[in-house]
């Protein structure tokens, strides 16, 4: 038992009904949201190392013992992601606070960013899959709110189908829920891994597994990405890069949980079907990010790139892929927020999104160049940033399964990766500059630091990687031994 | 029972995705609230239906209904409320802003 583990998900929200109130003062509403997501990152800090010494922590809501009521679980996988949302948050703020603008400020875009951020630790920290489905809806809901907020014609368009898939998804998920509880009569991850591990995987099960395999890939954007593109290219840049770093992560996260603890047992079946869809959705979003012609396009399969390598270390499935799949997910929630940002950077400074029509930012804006070089090598993958581990581990961990097409499709993207953004820094950064010195619009001050601090973030996951190391070594050790994880919940 | 329960939300499905499918905004939201009744429905029936008593230690001895379900029901109804209610509002937006309620118009180019 321990309270602190409530906070991440209760005071974003208290925090947000808060805000609803302070409406006009923005000035109050920008201090009050930064704290909150200071202090949260604070609290999944100091969480993050109680779990070093005291193993996985739980809170059993209301006294009610495992299985019978709802609990959060946090182990170093579920609160290295919380961290890394919460800090990512925070800088996407300070990017907004300069950028987004006084209409976004004055329809209530603070609150619902962190009813967003509620719904992604929930999810994140839930012990008990109907919760999972709930704390998802919480995310989604004000996801919603924010891909139609400014109501400009063609957000309504995207917003619309954004918002329908997700309902069929939704509704898909129920379903799924429905036939688990039918055959299980039980809802509680850890006492659903135990029933499956004492009656074994049958048929029934594994489709009830791929059901959710179903529900997962189109959150998560795996294979089934076909609405991914239009809805991340419509918001404002802030809420853009929000949706790259944590939405299609929390599916991604689920599936983890998923596969490693409620149903491992069935890998012929369900590891070679993620793996098959991760090497179509890699495929799929390199053909996408190699004919773009706007920079939003390269950005987007971009993304869904990024998902489908990290579910190749799910596929593969041993403690060394898992490790780089976890190391990979941070990586990506970092570096995919500070591509959004400079892309959305690059548009507001030219107004141009046609990457041929952007040509000479680099004159202008040094600085503002050289970072999006970093976040190039660091998507691609090179040392000593923070893209290279994982990619190594994932490597290694294929090498040793002898998954030899999936390693081949996986570091192939990594070329296509970067010729892609290389593509764009060639054209938009180098080249005759379009805009003379004097006539330059400048780069906001907020949006300069919350791109030197993701950089920062960027350099210290690669080149620091040994300091995270011990928390994710600790969190691929739960997720290859579930038995840990369903000691702690049903035995403690 | 159970097998009729099943049957109805058979039919409730059936009915749902082929409005959905349909064109028009308004039954496309329709289908999406249809179907979350038949999955609702659905719950219900494998908790198993009517099995017992009242599951309150003082009204009976057992062997008690699974309550379960009824609270997992409850909650995805409010859930289903509040996605309805916006996507409502989004569409009447949507009508008023694109002047259409048909998504084949919704379609969107590439060139925007």
């Amino acid at each position: 038992m321990n309270n602190l583990l409530v906070l991440p998900i209760i005071i974003p929200i208290i925090t947000a009904v808060l805000l609803v109130f302070l409406r006009s003062h923005i000035m109050l509403q920008r201090i009050i949201s930064l704290v909150t997501m200071l202090f949260l990152s604070l609290i999944s800090y100091v969480l993050l190392e109680l779990i070093q010494i005291e193993g996985i922590l739980r809170l059993d809501f209301s006294g009610w013992l495992p299985p019978f009521g709802i609990l959060f679980v946090a182990d170093s996988f579920s609160l290295l992601l919380v961290l890394t949302a919460s800090i990512v948050t925070t800088i996407c703020l300070i990017y907004a606070f300069s950028t987004i603008g006084n209409r976004h400020e004055h329809m209530f875009f603070y609150p619902f960013v962190l009813f967003l951020i509620a719904g992604v630790n929930g999810s994140f920290l839930t012990g008990d899959i109907f919760n999972l489905f709930v704390c998802f809806e919480v995310m989604l809901l004000a996801s919603y709110v924010l891909v139609a907020l400014g109501g400009e014609r063609i957000q309504l368009r995207e917003s619309l189908k954004y918002v329908l898939i997700n309902v069929v998804a939704s509704w898909m998920f129920l379903v799924a829920l429905a036939y688990l509880y039918g055959t299980l009569k039980t809802l509680n991850m850890a006492h659903i891994a135990m029933r499956v591990s004492e009656v074994g995987q049958d048929p029934m099960l594994t489709t009830v597994a791929i059901l959710f395999l179903v529900v997962f890939s189109l959150k998560a954007g795996l294979l089934l990405f076909f609405w991914l593109p239009g809805s991340y290219s419509v918001p404002p840049t802030a809420v853009q890069a929000l949706f790259a770093a944590l939405l299609t992560k929390v599916g991604i996260y689920a599936l983890i949980r998923l596969f490693t603890l409620m149903f491992p047992l069935n890998q012929e079946v369900t590891h070679t079907i993620i793996g098959v869809m991760a090497g179509l959705t890699i495929i799929a979003g390199c053909m996408g990010a190699l004919s773009g012609r706007d920079v939003y396009t390269i950005a987007t399969y971009n993304v869904i790139i990024g998902v489908g390598f990290i579910l190749i270390g799910l596929a593969v499935g041993t403690e060394t892929a898992i490790t780089g799949a976890i190391y990979y997910l941070i990586h990506d929630m970092i570096a995919k927020a500070l591509l959004f940002l400079l892309i959305g950077m690059m548009i507001y400074l030219t107004g141009e999104t046609v990457v041929k029509k952007i040509s000479g930012l680099i004159r202008n804006y040094p600085l503002f160049g050289w970072i999006f070089f970093i976040v190039m090598l660091a998507l691609a993958g090179i040392p000593p940033l923070s893209g290279f581990v994982g990619k190594v581990l994932i490597g290694q961990g294929a090498i040793e399964e002898g998954s030899y097409v999936l390693l081949g499709i996986g570091f192939g993207s990594s070329i296509i990766v970067l010729y892609s953004l290389l593509r764009i820094f060639l054209a938009s950064f180098f080249g005759e500059t379009t805009i003379s010195f004097e006539d330059r619009k400048p780069i906001p001050k907020g949006a300069t630091m919350s791109f030197i601090l993701l950089a920062i973030s960027i350099v210290y996951i690669g080149v620091g990687a040994e300091a995270i190391s011990v928390y994710v070594k600790d969190a691929a050790r739960t997720l290859i031994n579930p038995s840990i994880y369903i000691d702690a919940i049903l035995k403690g | 029972m159970e097998s009729l329960m099943v049957v109805l939300v058979g039919i409730l499905v059936s009915i749902g995705t082929y409005l959905i499918l349909s064109r028009h905004i308004i039954r496309v939201i329709l289908g999406t609230a249809i179907l979350s009744h038949a999955v609702h429905l659905l719950i219900l029936t494998v908790g198993g239906l009517k099995t017992g008593g009242v599951p309150l230690l003082s009204q009976s001895d057992g062997p008690f209904t699974d309550a379960l379900p009824q609270a997992l029901i409850l909650t995805a109804i409010v859930i289903s409320f509040a996605t309805t209610a916006f996507l409502l509002v989004l569409a009447y937006r949507a009508y008023k802003k694109n002047g259409s309620a048909d998504f084949r118009e919704l379609r969107g180019m590439s060139d925007e």
